[in-house]
């Protein structure tokens, strides 16, 4: 453990929980949020990380496009943060990206059936394949969707942007416990996020440091309360 | 000429869940029985020569029933349904694998979705329900009837994605050349008319004349395929 | 040539089953073999090579409430080219009915080079009857490849369909013995076995190229490929 880490780690910008957007409109079912991101970003971990924070106050179920093994369902289940029966894999045929975005039909079959066998959900996530910085969520999929990148693909990533940088409703920049040993500046990765992204929050976290991911559990919480048309519920 | 509704459905952009089914590609690819071009090439061969008329027969037969449905003045009478359900029986009694018992539904699911939206019509209300979808060739037949398309265009829409399926799977699976893949489906289009051409040409038969090829390997690498933990391809 | 064989089962009222009718023509010769089980077995010999171009061969079969059938070959059956070309033809007609039970368990059928073969079934079960259905295809003689033939089997039960399958091998399909239908294999076949008694249970993978599926209706076929007859047994046997 870094001792001097927390100070190097920018703010979390804006504040989470403050969305730029207009509100969603007010749903008669579970919200959809995507994690999508580059291999090894973290996006499995961030999804076992929400459900840790958020299984005992929301109904969710995940739906996930990458290669999932029973070792994985394991994994979920000994960590105690959802019953297996609560994630469906989908068979992308190579494509991840396709399957997110151009052609949607495996995902919205996994969500309704979900929805079919558990319901009424609050939130389900949909987990993307790994792919590149190119990949992102069809809004036919998702209502929201967070784009995790990680301080070991270098610090570069916000400043060469992509639709995942640019346009997705929350950036995680995952594994900031990492920075010191791999060279990343947090500060360029930062002011980057922030040039590239304009008013759309973008959040620093460590898992390792945080497993609750509290500040991504916060902004996904802030997501259910508005799609059910309360302000403030669920926030601490 | 053909419509562009035909070409739209036709076009392996169509959102209806194609893309993640290899058609026992995968399973054959795993197994060592396809490795190569020539391996592509002898697989294909067996998927037009058995699949390709029981799918193109029961589009063709779907299509025909739906779009006579279509014409008729009352064609929300229930007992328009029967000829929807005996199609549906038939054709579960020619897909002895659960497995692809379940991949036909799931891609009927996935067809139906999409072409409800694309082409609004009364006809998708025939389908026979079922939780896991109609199955394709029926959702295909309606479908078609709901574009505005003919048997002919129905059926051979049915044996050209029996083709390009596993084609494009083969592409991903052992990175084959796509040139030499296109060119592949070039030589073989002649056998896909052909084969689309006798389905439209039996579309009028009671669906229990219909072809009934059974293709052992297909259904025996189905399941085997179904039982593996991690898969690339649905089915 | 052109034969007919008849087969009428009933049960006999003391549990066992009396063969109510039973008469061939060459070459579909009958034989009644009894076993000393409630079941009536009848032996199909054939008096001739064959079926032989040109054949035309019907087997009509009824089984009656509470009887039992068993039919058999005493050899495998090779279907041979005729001198003109023209088709062999072996079509089986069963039915049985409720609380009643089939099973056709033949030898193989050996598809020799050259033969143009068709062998048609259409089995009609009612409701709670039972079937027990083995196929059986060789392709070819020792080191020959095989000519043209299609098994074509239909069965419903209960009025309704609950199997259609068509089988065809030979030079006159492409792709037959391709990684999609047969890859490579020599012999190829299944077991149909109804009994709404049963549970049917869930897919089972028997062996790399063999498995147990549960059909939609009262029904499980095992399917399967192998390099020869031998081999193809194991999977079939009952």
């Amino acid at each position: 453990m870094l001792a001097d880490h927390d100070e190097s780690v920018p703010h979390t910008h804006p504040e989470p929980g403050v969305d730029p957007h207009p509100p969603l409109p007010q749903l008669d079912r579970a919200v959809r949020i995507g994690i999508g991101g580059p291999v090894g970003s973290g996006k499995t971990a961030l999804v076992a990380a929400l459900c840790r924070a958020l299984a005992d106050e929301l109904r969710l179920a995940v739906v996930t496009n990458d290669i999932y093994t029973t070792e994985d369902a394991d994994f979920l289940k000994r960590a105690g943060v959802l019953d297996p029966a609560r994630i469906r894999a989908v068979e992308t045929g190579c494509c991840p990206h396709t399957a997110i975005r151009d052609d949607i039909s495996a995902n919205l079959d996994a969500v309704e059936e979900l929805e079919e066998a558990f319901g009424p959900l609050d939130l389900v996530l949909v987990e993307s394949g790994g792919d590149n910085l190119t990949a992102t969520f069809s809004k036919g999929l998702v209502d929201q969707q967070i784009f995790v990148v990680d301080v070991s693909g270098g610090d570069k990533v916000p400043r060469k942007g992509g639709p995942g940088v640019t346009t997705a409703d929350l950036l995680v920049i995952n594994k900031t416990d990492l920075a010191p040993l791999v060279g990343a500046d947090l500060g360029v990765m930062d002011r980057d996020a922030r040039a590239r992204r304009g008013d759309l929050p973008t959040i620093f976290q460590s898992i390792a440091e945080d497993p609750h991911a509290s500040q991504v559990a916060a902004w996904v919480r802030h997501v259910v309360a508005h799609s059910r048309g309360h302000e403030h519920a669920g926030a601490h | 000429m053909h419509s562009t509704a035909y070409l739209l459905l036709a076009d392996g952009r169509f959102p209806s869940g194609g893309h993640a089914h290899s058609s026992g590609l995968e399973a054959a690819v795993a197994a060592g029985r396809v490795t190569d071009l020539a391996g592509l090439e002898s697989f294909l061969h067996g998927r037009l020569s058995y699949a390709a008329p029981v799918t193109a027969a029961f589009t063709a037969a779907t299509h025909l029933t739906a779009s006579r449905l279509g014409r008729a003045p009352s064609h929300t009478h229930s007992d328009n349904k029967v000829p929807f359900l005996t199609l549906d029986a038939e054709l579960e009694a020619r897909t002895v694998s659960p497995a692809l018992r379940l991949a036909s539904r799931r891609q009927g699911r996935a067809l139906l979705r999409a072409g409800r939206l694309t082409w609004p019509s009364e006809l998708y209300a025939y389908l026979p329900k079922h939780p896991d979808g109609p199955h394709q060739p029926l959702a295909l037949g309606v479908t078609t009837a709901a574009a505005g398309l003919s048997t002919e265009e129905s059926a051979h829409i049915a044996a050209y994605g029996v083709l390009t399926g596993p084609a494009s799977a083969a592409v991903r699976l052992l990175g084959l050349d796509p040139y030499q893949v296109q060119n592949l489906l070039a030589r073989l289009a002649g056998a896909c008319d052909e084969i689309a051409a006798s389905a439209a040409a039996v579309a009028h038969k009671s669906p229990e004349e219909l072809p009934a090829h059974a293709a052992p390997l297909a259904d025996i690498s189905a399941e085997i395929h179904a039982t593996w933990e991690v898969r690339l391809f649905a089915s | 040539m052109r034969a007919l064989a008849r087969i009428v089962a009933e049960a006999d009222g003391r549990g066992g089953t009396r063969l109510a009718r039973l008469r061939g023509e060459p070459p579909l010769q009958l034989r009644h073999t009894p076993d000393g089980s409630g079941a009536a077995t009848v032996h199909l010999i054939g008096s001739a090579a064959g079926p032989l171009g040109g054949d035309d061969l019907r087997i009509e079969i009824e089984v009656g409430a509470g009887a039992v059938l068993c039919v058999r070959t005493v050899a495998a059956s090779i279907a041979l080219p005729g001198r003109d070309g023209s088709r062999s033809r072996v079509s089986v007609t069963a039915a049985v009915a409720g609380g009643g039970e089939l099973r056709w368990l033949p030898e193989q059928l050996v598809a020799a080079a050259g033969c143009h073969h068709l062998a048609l079934s259409t089995v009609e079960l009612a409701e709670g009857a039972r079937l027990l259905w083995r196929e059986e295809l060789i392709c070819g003689r020792h080191g020959e490849q095989p000519g043209d033939a299609v098994i074509s089997t239909s069965v419903n039960y209960g009025g309704a369909p609950l199997l259609r399958q068509s089988l065809t091998v030979g030079p006159a399909t492409p792709g037959w013995d391709g990684p999609a239908v047969l890859g490579g294999s020599r012999a190829t076949g299944s077991l149909l076995h109804v009994d709404p008694a049963a549970a049917p249970g869930g897919p089972e993978v028997l062996g790399p190229t063999a498995v147990r599926l549960p059909l939609s209706g009262p029904a499980t076929l095992v399917s399967a490929t192998a390099d020869d007859a031998h081999r193809l047994r194991g999977f079939l046997e009952r």
